[in-house]
């Protein structure tokens, strides 16, 4: 018994892979957040007047909110004064092309495994590659621009496409909606913005590659995507970071808005860095993401969450049309001391809506991995449908997985459905695999990939063979 | 190729090998029989290195090496199988995956290159042919939901797949019907060559009928106490084990 819990400790305990910092002058602004801090950003940003004072009205409302604490994880306090809210690599313009870009960035890129110049080549793939809040380089953006389909860094939609911004953004996610995003409305610094025009099928994936770079840098994405009438569009958005011994704070908003007979694929392969095995370090991630579904749309959340100190996201949907779909597959894993709290909402508001929830939780080392989610039926949600099924794997036993469902059905023509399983990878079983040759590393990566093997045949088929990597490195470590 | 010594061994403080030796040759067939608790699943474990057991005293030497000292996927790459007694399930990950994995880590260690997807069902559905199995059974996760005689199929469909030198059979037949128990035994008699051995634990003598042994060894409290050829196993059937365990007490 005893060896066996030495593999699982020594697999368990792998240090991040993707741990190295950029050396790359900042131009920054001072710590903290005030009024004036808003300002520069906004100046930076070359934003009009209504953005600024779309900000600061989130700032003072920020001002008298309180953080929220009903999450399954336990952290210190944050100073909110000791972060730096403004960070950007220098440069006076953005490249125009990949010799334009810092060649350290470049290399970083490499050191992921992620170079441009690849993503590039690959087919049907556009890379907005974002590191530290400005955007250094952006593919495809003209073979997107043929079918009238935007793909843009935030900052500069809200330049160019002012009358979008001003319909769309907070349109889902207010900023006074919580805490983390009313801080997000008053400081994001940069993200992405997609519009895909009528009937337009956008013919490749786009992705946006996130990576916080600076120490003690709040990193505020903030993401916008609207799907106009029957168009499609499928977006990836895949992140790691380099290792830091101070904790850092990353409240990213993503607002998703399908029109009328729209279709919208979310997938997200999140990695940011956990801390080390005793929980010294690593990124806070406290994300709002949300869509809505106009009549006859869909929209689809996928995600796989490894990295973090501490995760808080719940990408949710309201089913606010008539016969709209909305799907969230999500596998998350902690290991050592990270946590989890992760999960989603679905709020049925019109007729016929339907909805699928499929949650695979995995933890290992002392994590703590929680699926909390809502499933509300509206009382004009006539013939609702939803199945929610919250698997959780232990591995080791001195890990936790906890399930919180919460229903709310107010229409008695609602179906909804739960299932829910915790499960272990037992000790037979990995001497079953040992037997047949396969080691227990090799052995762990099997069965966490067949046991969430549901949710990646929804993710784009190169993040799947990603993902599934990630999972196994996630896990592995020097088998003694 | 498989050299047993003076084999000791216990589980929490229990005494339960207590000086096993065996000689077993390529191309040989052994029978190790005797009563329930008398050791025979333990020694099997042992050889295959589950974890839980003590090795007190003795050696193992397989092919030339010391085995009690490789890990158990280690054992499995140099050519031991176990057909497991109560095979496990492991939802989730389907049987073609977990075949493939296994064999091509054994392909590996032995310096052979990879095969891939198509090459490998070619393979595996020659084999299944051997132990007659259900082709849906292939995309089906690991033993899961198999009734008993299609998981014991499936353990034999694994040696088929994996070729070990030396097969250890754990009670393969328990459980198993009487046409269900000669196509493993057919199964396993077609696998068998001159380089390979086959070591089969069993209760009963009737797997022996169609699994035909060369030699036949009595376990009785640890220690291997009578060894003959396969008429041992029809006089076992007949005279039952409390011969044994007189003939044991006789000699203490």
């Amino acid at each position: 018994m005893g060896k066996d819990r030495e593999h699982i400790d020594s697999l368990t305990q792998k240090e991040y892979e993707y741990g190295f910092i950029t050396d790359i002058e900042m131009d920054m602004a001072p710590k903290g957040l005030n009024e004036d801090i808003i300002r520069f950003i906004s100046a930076k940003k070359d934003e009009p007047d209504s953005m600024l004072r779309w900000r600061l009205k989130a700032y003072r409302y920020w001002l008298n909110m309180k953080e929220p604490t009903w999450a399954f994880v336990t952290y210190p306090p944050i100073d909110y004064q000791n972060i730096y809210y403004y960070a950007a690599p220098k440069k006076k313009e953005g490249p125009k092309s990949l010799d334009e870009v810092d060649p350290e960035i470049l290399a970083t890129f490499d050191k992921l495994g992620i170079p441009l110049e690849e993503r590039e080549a690959l087919a049907g793939v556009a890379v907005d590659a974002v590191m530290d809040s400005v955007s250094v380089a952006t593919t495809f953006r003209k073979k997107l621009q043929e079918l009238g389909i935007i793909f843009l860094p935030i900052s500069e939609a809200i330049r160019e496409h002012p009358d979008l911004i001003k319909k769309y953004l907070g349109s889902v996610v207010p900023p006074t909606d919580n805490f983390f995003a009313a801080l997000n409305s008053a400081v994001f610094t940069d993200g992405t913005f997609v519009y895909v025009p009528k009937g337009i099928r956008c013919p490749m994936e786009l992705s946006t590659y996130f990576r916080i770079n600076a120490a003690n840098t709040g990193q505020f994405e903030r993401t916008l995507i609207v799907a106009d009438e029957g168009s499609y569009v499928s977006y990836l958005e895949g992140c790691t970071a380099p290792m830091r011994d101070e904790n850092q704070l990353h409240a990213a908003v993503v607002e998703l808005i399908a029109l009328d007979g729209a279709e919208i694929k979310y997938s997200t392969v999140q990695n940011w860095y956990a801390g080390d095995k005793n929980g010294k370090g690593g990124i806070y991630n406290f994300v709002t993401k949300r869509g809505v579904c106009h009549n006859h749309s869909k929209i689809s959340w996928a995600q796989v969450e490894t990295g973090s100190a501490i995760t808080w996201k719940y990408p949710s949907l309201i089913l606010r049309g008539d016969n709209s779909a909305g799907e969230f597959h999500s596998v998350a894993l902690t290991n050592n001391r990270q946590q989890a709290d992760t999960g989603t909402k679905m709020v049925h508001l019109g007729k016929n809506t339907r909805s699928t929830i499929i949650s695979k939780g995995i933890s290992a080392g002392y994590s703590n991995n929680s699926y909390r989610g809502l499933v509300k039926i509206g009382p004009g949600a006539d013939n609702a449908k939803n199945y929610s099924q919250c698997d959780s794997l232990l591995i080791g036993d001195r890990c936790g997985a906890h399930t919180f469902p919460y229903l709310e059905v107010d229409n008695p023509t609602a179906n909804v459905e739960h299932e829910a399983t915790t499960s272990k990878i037992s000790e037979d079983q990995l001497f079953y695999c040992n037997q047949r040759g396969i080691g227990t590393e090799e052995a762990i990566g099997v069965i966490i990939n067949g046991y969430a093997r549901e949710v990646f045949k929804r993710l784009p088929m190169e993040f799947a063979v990603e993902a599934q990597k990630l999972l196994t490195v996630s896990l592995e470590g020097s088998v003694g | 190729m498989l050299s047993i010594r003076n084999l000791k061994a216990s589980i929490e403080g229990n005494h339960i090998l207590k000086g096993i030796n065996l000689e077993i040759h390529p191309g040989e067939v052994h029978a190790i029989m005797g009563p329930n608790g008398s050791g025979k699943s333990t020694l099997a474990h042992i050889l295959a290195g589950k974890e839980g057991y003590i090795v007190e005293d003795g050696e193992v030497i397989f092919e030339g090496k010391n085995l009690l000292e490789l890990a158990p996927e280690e054992r499995a790459r140099e050519g031991v199988f176990l057909a497991f007694q109560y095979p496990i399930e492991i939802p989730g990950v389907s049987n073609t995956t977990f075949l493939k994995t296994a064999l091509n880590e054994i392909r590996k260690h032995r310096g052979l290159s990879e095969l891939d997807a198509m090459d490998f069902l070619t393979l595996v559905r020659k084999r299944m042919k051997l132990v007659d199995m259900d082709p849906s059974l292939l995309g089906r996760p690991v033993n899961e939901g198999f009734s008993g005689g299609e998981k014991k199929r499936n353990e034999i469909l694994q040696m088929a797949v994996l070729e070990p030198r030396l097969a250890i059979l754990d009670e393969t037949d328990s459980g198993l019907d009487i046409d269900a128990l000669k196509t493993v035994a057919n199964g396993v008699n077609s696998l068998k060559n001159k380089d390979n051995a086959t070591l089969v634990v069993t209760h009963y003598q009737r797997l022996l009928d169609y699994l035909v042994p060369d030699y036949v060894h009595v376990l009785f409290d640890g220690r291997i106490v009578e060894s003959g050829d396969k008429t041992l196993a029809l006089e076992l059937e007949r005279k039952g084990y409390d011969w044994i365990k007189t003939k044991a007490g006789d000699s203490k």
